[in-house]
């Protein structure tokens, strides 16, 4: 079963969501990855504004590459979203309410994201010219000097993602491997 | 003597940096096709769908499979009767990825130093591991290596009385910590033997096989056989959310080792694993 889903999460929408579920994202994703993530930790520390304003969105993890002529983006698939686990607690107390990456999170951020409420979302990894497809607007909000690094709003439209994990404790990450191991 | 030019190597290189980056090899692609007729999870299925899906869009509108387009690795075979002329050969393979990554759209992905981590703006240094050999042939074997399958991969100096049993229990625990990080289905390359560098090396090596294509050693054969089978029991499946596919080959290389030693590095390739091989002659 296939679920659509419009940017920004409504209540309703974060409380029906089951690890597992194959959903279509549309709306509005902020870009951000390592680099991104230290400064904005940083900076938040330092008490300067978020250069992005988190509460209520979503934040996908990717690195595109460059667009070529005419392109509104290049391939720009999911990263590891391990690597931001350091900074993400900090940014779900900001109130982001979803993320879109690959692979596992740590125990900190789980038990961040039930207490916030927030839902973690999967892409396939490596589908990147697929998933480019269904990017129509792409424009460089901050930190330009980071290059592929730097934070993008993206406008997209049946984004393809499934839950990974929920608020009410499922993590398919747990639950498929469980089912299917021998 | 035979003479390869320096220009020559340049336009080989950029030729396959851009095309690892964009055509998936007949091999791994037939891989996904097989793949998805067994693949027990409707979840796993879509999963390689996907990536079905992807490899065409890549491969028609020449654009990267994937936005991480990697580390450029190299593994050159040198002929001694062969002669490269106008250059140092690892400038031209320097070069020729400059001019693939930048002409052809790629990511740069490397940079300077881990100390200051900024960005080296042209996706070089490439990794160039040179081997001399007989005849006077070049041979280049590239790999496009993505960052997610790297960092999961691992080494350890075991014990000889660990024996195989403990080098087979230490290779599952890589693949199974890996899980969803290192995209699979993986194709896991396995060095055994050899010292701690060396080992490392062998399982880069293996990466370089075609998938389906077993080791010459009918032992060494059978044992990556066996590997893959007690892989693909873990459960991990497609992207790590369950099934029956979590490795679509397993590459084993070995070679002699110290009376004291055991080591065994795995490299986790990513389902993608991008390989080209071109012979200049």
């Amino acid at each position: 079963m296939q679920k659509k889903i419009n940017l920004p999460l409504s209540e309703a929408d974060i409380q029906s969501l089951k690890a597992g579920d194959r959903v279509l994202l549309s709306g509005v994703v902020y870009t951000a990855r390592d680099a991104a993530h230290k400064r904005m930790v940083e900076q938040e520390k330092e008490g300067t504004p978020l250069p992005v304003e988190l509460a209520g969105q979503v934040l996908y993890y990717t690195g595109p590459t460059p667009a070529k002529p005419g392109e509104v983006i290049g391939s720009a698939g999911p990263t590891t979203s391990g690597r931001m686990d350091l900074y993400t607690p900090a940014l779900l107390e900001k109130g982001l309410k979803g993320m879109v990456g690959k692979g596992y999170r740590s125990q900190e951020v789980i038990d961040s994201m039930l207490k916030h409420k927030a839902v973690y979302f999967g892409a396939v990894g490596g589908a990147a010219a697929l998933i480019a497809r269904s990017i129509k607007k792409a424009e460089i909000v901050a930190y330009e000097d980071l290059g592929t690094e730097a934070i993008r709003k993206l406008t997209i439209e049946d984004f393809p993602v499934f839950v990974i994990n929920d608020i009410h404790g499922g993590d398919i990450y747990k639950d498929g491997v469980a089912k299917y191991k021998q | 003597m035979k003479e390869i030019t320096y220009e020559k190597i340049v336009e080989e290189v950029k030729a396959m940096c851009m095309e690892s980056n964009y055509n998936l090899g007949e091999d791994v692609y037939s891989a996904f096709k097989q793949a998805l007729q067994t693949e027990r999870s409707e979840t796993g299925k879509e999963v390689l769908t996907q990536l079905i899906d992807n490899a065409d869009i890549a491969k028609a509108e020449r654009v990267p499979m994937c936005q991480d387009t990697g580390t450029a690795v190299f593994m050159v075979d040198v002929g001694q009767d062969c002669h490269i002329v106008g250059g140092r050969l690892v400038d031209a393979i320097n070069e020729g990825v400059e001019k693939g990554y930048g002409e052809g759209y790629l990511r740069n992905s490397m940079v300077y130093n881990p100390m200051n981590r900024k960005n080296t703006g042209n996706n070089t240094p490439a990794i160039v591991h040179i081997d001399l050999v007989e005849g006077e042939e070049l041979t280049l074997h590239m790999t496009a290596k993505g960052g997610g399958a790297e960092n999961m991969s691992a080494l350890k100096m075991l014990k000889p009385s660990d024996g195989m049993e403990g080098v087979k229990a230490y290779i599952l625990s890589i693949v199974r910590e890996a899980g969803p990080n290192a995209c699979p289905p993986l194709v896991v390359g396995i060095g055994i033997g050899g010292n701690f560098e060396r080992c490392a090396f062998l399982a880069k090596k293996s990466l370089f096989r075609p998938l389906g294509v077993r080791h010459e050693d009918p032992a060494v054969a059978e044992l990556e056989l066996e590997l893959m089978e007690q892989i693909n029991r873990l459960g991990i499946g497609p992207q790590g959310m369950g099934g029956s596919t979590t490795a679509l080959d397993v590459k084993v290389e070995l070679e002699s080792c110290h009376i004291a030693a055991l080591p065994v590095a795995v490299n986790l390739n990513c389902h993608a694993s991008r390989h080209q091989t071109i012979v200049l002659k």
